[in-house]
């Protein structure tokens, strides 16, 4: 594949030949004016002025038309981000979200808002049947939140057992996103991380040594972020339980599962879904996405409040309700409402036989690239993602190359199990031909010196980034770059 | 009906292959079948049914249409922390040109400059409306950016010390949330009284010591008011070594005392004031600090920076407070954000520009105050209950039970909160203004 990203210019610099050039420029360079407030509020509570850029609306259409050239999505081009499952998102989602109907506020009463009410409750029972779970609840607004929520909600259960304080620990395999760590911490957990096997799965062993009284929580992964199905599921599910402590399901790679295993059977007992990857809702550049977590009906009473439920005798009518030792809130009103909307008409569209199959060509693409692509991949057997090693080069490069070749990189650098990582999920949306452009470009980088990855990239909108320029000397708004001159 | 975009024995609408693809596929794989690629033990194969049925997209939207439409079509007056201002069409056709909206978080800054620019500007445009050096990409939204906020002033903070002091009018739901976030830094939440919608100074004075480590108040306040003590409340948290947070939106600080300038440390808020029409409450949390604090800020942070060019570039920055590298010692276990909705009130921010955003803000004060003198002429209503200056809202009393009222109302097309026994709060705004009258009618009618 060829590419070449736009690049809009200010017009003093073309490839670096004259310095300090820049694209396309700032709204406050473009234009920027300084107005006096007048306000029919008395002096003293007012400010003097306020500086903002001022631009006419074709002006702005184009600015914002060009920065969207120089930006790259799904819709432009494969995304193979491994852990990120960039799938296309279906427009008309999109559509149903914009419906004035959609548009309204939290605070009304429940009687005005059935339609609201009905799309969440239908949610609920979609997301529980999906995951083997009894109750969701739909509020967290993001993946870490809903990890953050599902370890309150491990926290109110031990408590109400009387071993909140006995149980300060929360074990997170050395494998496991981020998020698993910073949300334990962020919940006042200890930490304990427990180090994978020799074949990239929780050490049966090791698990065993782990697991004690101390024990609030063990958040899983499943498959792993190698890609690798965790065979071994219900003896560590035996042993977190025997060990009085529950288990928990990152939803992150659920996209391998759909119709195949739920987590629920396989003995977690709390899970978050990750519906921006998973149900197809759009990363918009980093959010918003949405969180919502299942339960096994021991722990429904202490999801967050208010959930959605059909009123008793009411002719179809649902209601809102706080669940009974609710552990409170973990957002101001109900979350990412439009993205709860998207993910309920992804799922009404797929239906079983579309989700089942989604995540069969899911693992099939995985299979499939991994099968065409130079890289060793050195463990097997993985399902929607896999990661594969860079060996002598160096993983960073690699993807700053890939970008010449018009694709987006995977995730690299990450798990650290596997050195140089690439990790690889093509998702189900692309065919073969697309997978065959994919697996090019990996060989072709691949076969390419190491001169040559580290000048990469070439064609697109910016040349390397100096990271240590921005870390070192930052400049965090276009006041610090005026400070600057 | 048949082909490539119905539902039925193709499976995913959205997975392309042909099932000769798929056969090629399998066959340079080696499997005779997709099912051989499942590494998942019999025991917990799952043999059931979702028992969802499949749609065609046109049958997806009737339903989920359908749906929604049972929604009533009730005229708003709600606000409380959730806003409305018209967004204008501009907003929606360049936010959902698809590569900003399917694109990932900028961990490849060289091929995502559009996005970054955006939110650097994003970053710019609040930094001139609050005055503090340091905003970051977003948070989910208001209540939980106030608790990042209180974590915050935990670390930064150079005493030891627990409390958190919040006013009165603090809504529930934010209050739950913050008690929730800071809970395991083992932070207390303590209230302390206000005085007419506004914060008790002597209060506040009495409350405070140096174990506190941060003061809240909002301006304008949930109860509508402007607050009119910012600069004691920030004198007073500087006086005990506490972080002074202030709550506020991005329409407000347009004409509102500038929160640096009156002590600030924080500003939080719901920047989706602009952008984001009614969304259930869905929003975009303002987090806004000083330089000072740049290292222990939560959440994503665009700053600029060169290429191998020299060309001025962006590129998410300070990485090393985050989770992904930093782990259970990250400021924040926020990854996924809100960058679109930013991107969305920066588009709406600059179309209003400097001009436009003022007259909008002086609209919310103009329109609150006309309309609570409409009902203050209304027998068995006064408004406002507090004498004070009003943005967007402002409670009024009602002779009537309040919970009667807003049924009454609703009955009638309306939506108004019920915020007390005898209290009603109600919000306008250019999004609603044009149905003032027919408001004012139905509360003679039911008041």
């Amino acid at each position: 594949m060829k590419y070449d990203q736009a690049r809009w210019t200010d017009g003093k610099t073309m490839e670096g030949e004259d310095a300090d050039g820049q694209y396309e420029p700032l709204l406050s360079e473009k234009n920027s004016e300084e107005v006096e407030v007048e306000s029919p509020l008395p002096d003293e509570l007012t400010r003097d002025s306020v500086e903002l850029p001022e631009l006419s609306e074709p002006e702005l259409a184009r600015h914002y038309t060009r920065l969207s050239q120089m930006n790259y999505g799904v819709d432009s081009g494969p995304y193979p981000l491994g852990s990120c499952t960039m799938k296309y998102n279906p427009k008309f989602t999109e559509d149903v979200a914009a419906l004035p109907s959609a548009g309204v506020h939290h605070d009304r009463s429940d009687r005005s808002l059935q339609g609201s009410l009905a799309l969440m409750h239908g949610l609920q029972d979609y997301l529980a049947e999906i995951g083997g779970m009894d109750a969701v609840s739909l509020q967290p607004p993001a993946g870490a939140a809903g990890e953050f929520t599902g370890i309150l909600v491990a926290k109110a259960f031990h408590e109400a057992n009387g071993e909140g304080d006995q149980r300060d620990e929360i074990i997170v395999p050395d494998s496991a996103h981020g998020t698993n760590f910073a949300s334990a911490a962020l919940a006042g957990y200890e930490v304990v991380e427990l180090p994978s096997g020799d074949d990239g799965r929780v050490d049966l062993e090791a698990l065993e040594a782990a697991a004690s009284d101390r024990t609030a929580l063990f958040m899983l992964t499943n498959p792993n972020t190698l890609g690798l199905f965790e065979r071994d599921i219900e003896e560590i599910a035996d042993i977190v339980h025997d060990a009085g402590g529950l288990l928990y399901y990152d939803g992150a790679n659920l996209n391998a599962l759909l119709g195949q295993a739920r987590p629920g059977d396989m003995g977690f007992d709390i899970m978050h879904y990750n519906v921006h990857k998973t149900f197809a809702t759009p990363h918009g550049g980093g959010g918003p996405g949405a969180g919502p977590v299942g339960v096994v009906s021991d722990l429904a009473e202490f999801l967050p409040a208010p959930r959605v439920r059909e009123v008793e005798d009411g002719d179809g009518k649902y209601e809102r309700f706080e669940p009974e030792s609710s552990l409170g809130k973990v957002h101001g009103f109900e979350g990412n409402w439009l993205v709860l909307v998207k993910t309920y008409a992804y799922i009404a569209r797929l239906g079983d036989e579309g989700l089942t199959d989604a995540s069969a060509k899911a693992v099939l693409n995985a299979n499939y690239l991994a099968s065409q692509v130079d890289y060793e991949v050195p463990f097997e057997p993985f399902h929607h993602e896999f990661v594969a090693s860079a060996g002598d080069q160096d993983a960073a490069d690699v993807a700053k190359r890939m970008l010449d070749y018009g694709v987006h990189p995977p995730t690299t650098k990450w798990p650290e199990i596997v050195s140089e990582a690439l990790m690889t999920e093509p998702t189900e949306i692309e065919n073969k031909d697309t997978l065959d452009q994919l697996a090019e470009a990996f060989n072709a980088v691949a076969a390419e010196d190491d001169e040559t990855l580290a000048n990469a990239p070439n064609r697109t909108t910016a040349r390397r980034i100096d990271q240590t320029s921005a870390a070192r000397n930052l400049r965090l708004s276009w006041q610090s770059l005026d400070s600057e001159e | 009906m048949s082909g490539r975009h119905e539902s039925g024995e193709r499976g995913s609408p959205y997975a392309p292959h042909t099932a000769e693809e798929t056969e090629a596929m399998l066959s340079a794989i080696g499997a005779d079948d997709v099912t051989e690629l499942f590494d998942i033990p019999e025991s917990v194969v799952f043999d059931g049914e979702f028992d969802i049925d499949e749609r065609t997209e046109r049958e997806a939207e009737r339903h989920v249409r359908g749906l929604l439409s049972r929604n009533d079509d009730l005229t708003e007056f709600l606000g409380r922390g959730h806003y409305e201002h018209y967004v204008p069409s501009l907003v929606d056709h360049l936010s959902l040109r698809s590569e900003f909206l399917t694109s990932y978080t900028q961990y490849q800054p060289e091929i995502t400059q559009g996005f970054l620019q955006a939110l650097f500007e994003y970053q710019s445009m609040l930094v001139e409306l609050t005055g503090l050096g340091i905003v970051n990409a977003s948070m989910y939204d208001h209540a939980t950016a106030l608790a990042e906020a209180a974590l915050l002033a935990a670390r930064v903070r150079s005493t030891d010390g627990d409390r958190v002091l919040v006013p009165d009018y603090l809504l529930d739901q934010r209050r739950d949330v913050l008690e929730n976030y800071t809970d395991g830094a083992g932070l207390s939440v303590e209230t302390f009284a206000t005085d007419d919608g506004n914060v008790d100074t002597d209060a506040l004075a009495e409350a405070i010591d140096d174990e506190a480590v941060m003061v809240y108040a909002e301006n304008p306040t949930t109860r509508g008011t402007v607050e009119e003590n910012v600069e004691a409340i920030g004198d007073l948290a500087d006086d005990h070594g506490a972080l002074f947070c202030l709550g506020s939106d991005p329409v407000a600080l347009s004409i509102l005392q500038e929160p640096e300038s009156v002590g600030a440390d924080v500003v939080v808020g719901d920047a989706a004031a602009l952008g984001l029409p009614t969304a259930y409450g869905m929003g975009l949390g303002l987090f806004a600090t000083r330089e000072d604090f740049v290292r222990q800020v939560p959440g994503r942070l665009v700053g600029a920076s060169e290429d191998a060019a020299d060309n001025r570039t962006y590129t998410l920055t300070l990485q090393t407070r985050e989770q992904h590298i930093r782990r259970e010692r990250a400021t924040s276990n926020i990854c996924t954000n809100q960058a679109w909705v930013a991107l969305r009130t920066a588009i709406h921010a600059a179309y209003l520009g400097p001009e436009g955003l003022v007259d909008l803000a002086n609209d919310c004060v103009r329109l609150a105050d006309d309309l609570a003198e409409r009902l203050d002429g209304i027998s068995g209503l006064k408004a406002p209950v507090h004498d004070r200056h009003h943005f967007r809202e402002f409670v009024a009393h009602t002779d009537q039970p309040a919970k009667a009222v807003a049924e009454d109302l609703e009955a009638e097309g309306f939506a108004v909160h019920a915020v007390g026994d005898h209290e009603v709060q109600v919000c306008i705004t250019d999004a609603n203004e044009h149905a003032a009258d027919d408001l004012v009618a139905a509360f003679e009618e039911v008041a």
